[in-house]
This record gives C-alpha cells, sequence and structure tokens, in this order.
C-alpha cells in the first residue's frame, strides 16, 4: 500500500495525469499479491529515482540557498548564513529585479502570441490546404533546432549593418537599428525569435487535437444554423480542452527554462537578464556563490510551482466535480 | 580574462556549462563529481602531467613542442590535457579539487592566491629559491601568496597600452600625447578629421575593465587600486567616482556601441585605419599581420594626476602553478624549473610575439620592435597590476563588475545607482 501511495505524489506533480487517483486505490485493493509486488517493484523503483534524480537535489538546492559557499571543501567549510542570501537579493541586487521581470515577460509574451499564432494556423492547416503538409512542416521545422541555434540565425538577421532586417527596412545603411544591444528592444527581438520557434510546436499541438475532433460535431452544429465563428468557438475550442492544457504547461515550461538563446546572443546582460542566466553566473566560474545562486534557483522554483499548483488545483478540482 | 576566444565556439562550453549545473544543483557536496583530471598514468615517477589551457591551435602547438624538449632535456615523459580555455577557467574550482594535473596553467595575481590560500595548490618556494635569480622583485611578489611563500612560476606577460598605426599618425602629424589634456585634444582632432578617435569593443565584458584600471591608477595611484580590488575601499567614495567622471568625459570620444562589439571588430577598426586608438593588451597585435604588423605601435596610458605619473603599467602574467598533491613532485618542480628559464619561454614566444618572456635573462636580441617596447614599458613601471578580473575576487569581477561597467557605458547618466549597487555588492562579496 506504501508502494503504491508515495509515487502518486511526484506523478502527479511532474506531469498531468488526469486517471483520478481513487479509482486506481480502489482497483489495487482487489490484486492478488503476485500482482501487487510487481506493482509495487513497477512503481517503487521509478518512484526512487525520481526522488533520487529529483526531489533530493531540489532540496538540497533549497539548502544550500542559507549558506555561504564557495564550492571549494565539504560540508565542514559551509557557513549557514540564514535569509541573508534571500534579503541580498531582493535588495541588493541589481539585476535581480530586471530578471524577474524579463522572465515573467517572456512568459507572458509565449502565453499570448505563438499560442495564438498557433492556433491560427493549425485551424488554417486543417483546412486540407494544398500543399498543407508542407506549410506544415515549414512551420514546425524551426522546433527542430535548437534555442541556441535560433539565436544564431536571428543574429544574422538583426545584424545592425548586415542583417537582412534592417536592409529590408532600409536603415542599414542610414541610422541602423541596433535590435540585440539596445536594452530597450533588444528582449522583445529575442522573443520574436523564441516565439518563431514556439509557435510551430504549438501549432502542432492544436493541429493534432483538431484531427481528433469527431466531424460530426461540426456537422451538428451547422445543421442548427451555427456559422464558422460560432462553430470554433463554441464546439471545437471546448473539445480542444485537453491540448489547451498541455499547450499551457508546455507553455509554462518554455518560458521559465528559457536560458541558451540570451547566453548565445549576449550571455545573458544588458537588457536580456534571465533568472536562469543569474544562477548560471553564479554558480559556475572559478569561485562560485553556491548559496547565492542557490537562492536564485529557489526563487525560479518557487514562481515555477506558483504556475504548476495553480494549475493543478484546477484539474483536480474539476476532475472532482466530473 | 578570456583574451584567446577568437576561434572558440560557444556552443563548446555548453557540456561544461550543464556540468556545472548538475554540480551546482546540490550534488556539488561531492568533491570532484564534475572533475575532469586526467589521470594520465603520473603515478610513475617518469611521467609529469600537465594541464594545459592553450586550447587554440598554434599556441598549443608552441606550448607542445616547449614540453617536447623538455622530454629531450630530462628524460621525463609529460602527459598533456588540455582543455578549452574558457572551460579551464570555469571548471578550475573543480579542477583543482578533483584530480588535477601535476602542473597546470594558470595567472597569477588575487587568482592565484584565492586557489593557494584555500590550500588548492602546491608550494614552489623550493623551486623559486633555485630560479629566483631569473626574475624581477616584481614578478615574485606577483607569485607570492599571503603567506610570503610562492605558488606560482611566472611565463609569459603582457603590457596594456595605447596601440595606434605609426603611418596613419605620420600622415597626420599627431603626436603622443603626454597629459589627458593633450588624450582629449588628440581625440578631438582625430574626429574632426573623420577618424573615430578611440575604438572600444565591451561585448566580452572585460576589455572595458582596462579602461577602469587605467583611469583609477593613473587618477589614485597604484595602493589604491591594489585596495580598491581587495574590497577595502568603498566604490561609492569620491575617488571611484573621479575615475568614472573622467570616463564619462572621454566616452563620447570612443567608438559608439561598444556592448555589442568583439576586441577583435575593434582591432580590425584600428587595422583599417578607421580608428585612431585603441586601449588594450599587446595581444591586440595577433590582429595585424606582415606589414600591418610593423606599422603597430603603442604608448603607456598618459598621466592624469601628477603624483603618480605614469608609474603604474597594466602587465597581466601568465604562469604555471603545481596541484597539492601531485603524483610526481619531483618531476612536476623539474618541469616548473625547466619553464623558468629563457628558453622555453622564448620557444613558446615564436608562435605568439605580442607577449614577452617573463625571464629578465631572455636574450632580447631576436625581439621584435613591439617586444622590446613591452619589455621597456614593463621595466621602466615602478608598479604592475594584473587585471582588474586578475586582482579581484572572480565572485565580485564576473558579476557585479562586468555588469556595472557594462550598465554605466549603456547609460552613463545612472552612474549614482551604478555605483550604489556596485558598492553594495562588493560589501556582500567581500564580507562574505
Amino acid at each position: 500500500m506504501t508502494a503504491l501511495d508515495s509515487p502518486a505524489k511526484p506523478a502527479g506533480a511532474s506531469a498531468p495525469s488526469p486517471t483520478s487517483r481513487r479509482g486506481r486505490r480502489r482497483r489495487a485493493t482487489a490484486l492478488a499479491p503476485r500482482d501487487k509486488l510487481v506493482l509495487g517493484l513497477m512503481l517503487g523503483v521509478p518512484s526512487l529515482l525520481h526522488l533520487a534524480l529529483v526531489w533530493v537535489p531540489a532540496l538540497g538546492s533549497v539548502g544550500l540557498s542559507f549558506s555561504s559557499w564557495d564550492g571549494i571543501g565539504g560540508f565542514a567549510d559551509i557557513d549557514w548564513v540564514g535569509f541573508q542570501n534571500y534579503v541580498d537579493i531582493f535588495t541588493r541586487y541589481p539585476r535581480f529585479w530586471p530578471a524577474v521581470q524579463h522572465n515573467l515577460i517572456w512568459l507572458l509574451f509565449l502565453l499570448v502570441v505563438p499560442t495564438v499564432a498557433g492556433l491560427l494556423l493549425a485551424v488554417l492547416l486543417d483546412r486540407q490546404l494544398r500543399f498543407g503538409r508542407i506549410y506544415q512542416s515549414a512551420l514546425y521545422l524551426p522546433m527542430v533546432v535548437s534555442l541556441a541555434l535560433v539565436g544564431f540565425i536571428w543574429q544574422l538577421i538583426y545584424q545592425p549593418e548586415q542583417g537582412l532586417l534592417n536592409n529590408v527596412l532600409g536603415t542599414a545603411s542610414t541610422d541602423p537599428v541596433n535590435w540585440l544591444g539596445d536594452p530597450d528592444i533588444n528582449l522583445y527581438a529575442v522573443l520574436v525569435a523564441a516565439g518563431w520557434r514556439h509557435t510551430g510546436y504549438v501549432m502542432l499541438l492544436y493541429l493534432a487535437g483538431l484531427k481528433s475532433v469527431d466531424p460530426a460535431l461540426k456537422e451538428a452544429a451547422a445543421l442548427d444554423g451555427a456559422n464558422a465563428w460560432q462553430t470554433f468557438f463554441r464546439v471545437t475550442f471546448p473539445v480542444l480542452k485537453p491540448v489547451n492544457v498541455v499547450v499551457l504547461v508546455v507553455t509554462v515550461i518554455e518560458g521559465l527554462r528559457a536560458f541558451d538563446i540570451v547566453y548565445v546572443i549576449n550571455k545573458g546582460r544588458n537588457g536580456l537578464e534571465l533568472l536562469s542566466v543569474l544562477v548560471t553566473d553564479n554558480i559556475i566560474g572559478e569561485s562560485s556563490r553556491i548559496g547565492w545562486g542557490s537562492a536564485l534557483a529557489v526563487v525560479l522554483l518557487l514562481i515555477s510551482l506558483g504556475f504548476i499548483i495553480t494549475y493543478l488545483f484546477q484539474v483536480f478540482r474539476e476532475e472532482e466535480r466530473t | 580574462m578570456t583574451r584567446f576566444s577568437a576561434g572558440t565556439h560557444p556552443l563548446l562550453g555548453r557540456r561544461a556549462l550543464l556540468k556545472a549545473i548538475v554540480a551546482g544543483a546540490g550534488v556539488a557536496a561531492v568533491p570532484g563529481l564534475a572533475a575532469c583530471g586526467s589521470d594520465g598514468g603520473g603515478a610513475a615517477t617518469d611521467a609529469v602531467s600537465f594541464g594545459n589551457n592553450q586550447s587554440d591551435q598554434v599556441p598549443k602547438d608552441a606550448i607542445t613542442a616547449v614540453l617536447k624538449a623538455f622530454e629531450g632535456e630530462s628524460g621525463l615523459k609529460v602527459a598533456i590535457n588540455t582543455k578549452q580555455h574558457e572551460q579551464y577557467q570555469e571548471q578550475i574550482n573543480n579542477y583543482l579539487q578533483g584530480k588535477p594535473d601535476d602542473v597546470l596553467s594558470w595567472f597569477a595575481g588575487y587568482r592565484m592566491r584565492f586557489f593557494a590560500e584555500k590550500g588548492l595548490t602546491g608550494d614552489l618556494s623550493e623551486v623559486w629559491s633555485k630560479v629566483s635569480g631569473g626574475y624581477e622583485p616584481a614578478l615574485k611578489e606577483a607569485s607570492t601568496a599571503s603567506d610570503g611563500k610562492q605558488y606560482l612560476i611566472p611565463f609569459v606577460q603582457y603590457p596594456w597600452g595605447v596601440f595606434y598605426r605609426k603611418s596613419v599618425w605620420q600622415q597626420r602629424g599627431y603626436e603622443q600625447p603626454k597629459t589627458l589634456d593633450e588624450l582629449v585634444a588628440l581625440a578631438t582632432k582625430m574626429r574632426a578629421d573623420g577618424l573615430v578617435p578611440i575604438a572600444f569593443a565591451q561585448k566580452q565584458g572585460w576589455p572595458g575593465m582596462g579602461t577602469f584600471d587605467q583611469l583609477n591608477f593613473r587618477l589614485n595611484g597604484y595602493q589604491f587600486h591594489v585596495d580598491l580590488m581587495a574590497g577595502k575601499e568603498d566604490w561609492q567614495g569620491p575617488k571611484v567616482r573621479e575615475v568614472f567622471d573622467t570616463w564619462k568625459r572621454l566616452l563620447p570620444l570612443h567608438q559608439e556601441n561598444a556592448l555589442g562589439r568583439d576586441w577583435q571588430e575593434a582591432a580590425q577598426a584600428l587595422q583599417q585605419g578607421k580608428a585612431g586608438m585603441y586601449l588594450l593588451g599587446s595581444f591586440v597585435a595577433q590582429q595585424f599581420k606582415g606589414p600591418d604588423l610593423d606599422d603597430l605601435d603603442f604608448f603607456p596610458y598618459p598621466e592624469i594626476n601628477p603624483e603618480h605619473g605614469q608609474d603604474t603599467v597594466e602587465a597581466p602574467i601568465d604562469g604555471f602553478m603545481m596541484s597539492r598533491k601531485p603524483a610526481n613532485p619531483e618531476g612536476a618542480r623539474k618541469l616548473l624549473e625547466y619553464l623558468s628559464t629563457p628558453a622555453a619561454q622564448l620557444a613558446y614566444l615564436k608562435a605568439d610575439p605580442s607577449q614577452i618572456p617573463t625571464s629578465n635573462k631572455a636574450d632580447t636580441s631576436g625581439y621584435t620592435p613591439l617586444q622590446k617596447k613591452s619589455a621597456q614599458v614593463i621595466k621602466d613601471a615602478a608598479h604592475i597590476t594584473q587585471f582588474l578580473d586578475r586582482d579581484t575576487d572572480p565572485r565580485f569581477a564576473s558579476d557585479a563588475a562586468t555588469n556595472g561597467l557594462n550598465a554605466f557605458i549603456q547609460n552613463p547618466d545612472d552612474l549614482d545607482s551604478i555605483l550604489k549597487g556596485m558598492a553594495d555588492q562588493a560589501k556582500t562579496i567581500f564580507s562574505e
């Protein structure tokens, strides 16, 4: 029983598991002892791995965030400083608040622009256009490329003098816009690049969802006299709800783990600060500030948990209702 | 300082990054997990292992040739373990705690002292007692930690100065400025002549530290530089303020959009005659070939405060340390002794004549004019500094200093809040 209980928590926390816990438990009691053993092993081993590889390091980070340690020596060399790191980060670290702000802008942007664009593209592609497959592949292609490479590609586009964008705008020779160098606009320039990649992903998810919508539903709506807008918003979109949830989760993860693209462009300085960059800057290097970096990582963890817990609450509440 | 980054690919560092993230995510408590030290048969007494950070082909071949010569002379085998230059620095912490090579590359100054004082590198006073005749006192001082023992064998060094093309200056009749006012006057004239007066690049985050250092020790002197770097002076104080105010006055004479430019590109501007001068280390010569190289010259930063004149030169020293428990201590000491000889240093510099040997016994007859000048400038100086990021706590240099300078260059009018941020962070870091 205990072996069956423990995995439910991590599984629920890490991935959306729509199967109700209560139902599974009721069935488990009816199992033969041998089945219980097999199930126990199959669930127990992954849970142990999960605990050892995810939760122990995570809690280790939380623990280290109360310390001041340069990464040299063992536990004896660690000074415990309580909440000092957090106090200093909140009050004295000039890069912290900009990073939080950029992370939130990043998240909001990804939640709005690529999601809407991806949905629109998916709906268009779902109409069996000619060459639909080609558009589909072309739009999905950026997703295959790593974010670091996306960074390189867009650096070529944004380059002030030789870049594509300024030349198309005709400003390259007169007054080139420094897209990636100007801290007032570079975040948005990078977001366009990140969104460009993310749109293809969202599109594919919605396209898969749309393919599985029963055509009979649309027919019925049409028979009842609904127009195209009404059919989409009242019938198709509600049926897509599971896909919406997946898109939301994927986007939140993508938004909070963003790192490589800004690191490639300018090491995350100068208007492109993100929490992940600050964590890296403080932990990696010849004399790192493990405690300080861990405290930043915990802040990032709390922000992520905020989103994930809200989302899980929603899902479980609705499941209990149904 | 990441000056050899010319040919490196940012992606190469990712593996190291990921490793270090894993290490940082709480597993860091297990020492040596992410260490990549080679244990290449170092246990045998006829072999020495050597940690090399010269990953670019030309310097790598040069150091390999030096070690080959040592093998021939001593009968010992040297196992070379080369790591990408930036990666080497990022991993040094784990590397030294894991299984480091017997002899390993590093830098003089605070960066050496930091690890020496943590007991992570070996005492070299014994080697120094044999080789000290080959070094000037300033070099011994730069190799000595706070316990009075030496932990580094200096190999090569290079001065920072204001570089220019002789032909361009001759053609326009420019003359070397002796004071700050003359520098401003010259730069203003250059601008009127359609040149970018002072080439400038800060994309890599460290070149601007050179400008700060020069202004700081010209205005406030060597001792203030040392104390400021050690966290004993206030970044919000009037002396630092004056440095930035002076810089602010000069900033309009610098190349614009510095934050988006590599030092290599700024050096190109100088090389193409678009820029009049460039304050950088003599490694700027790596961007000059053939006749262009002969045309390159430099002068020490002009005097600002007569009290200090031009008494300080920034001349970072690269050298070698010994790990705390070398597999072959005898061989390691022999190798270090060999690396202190002029023969070894000159052999290495054949591949990179932008630097000079640290040994005072080196035969100067084969020097290029630039090397002769570098040696002279270093010899004339009463004090030698390493560089902001070599003289101070790396935790301060890599984050607070880099981002503070960037913010200043971006928006010089925000000086008050920038200096407050730097001062606050210095207080936190140096009290840890």
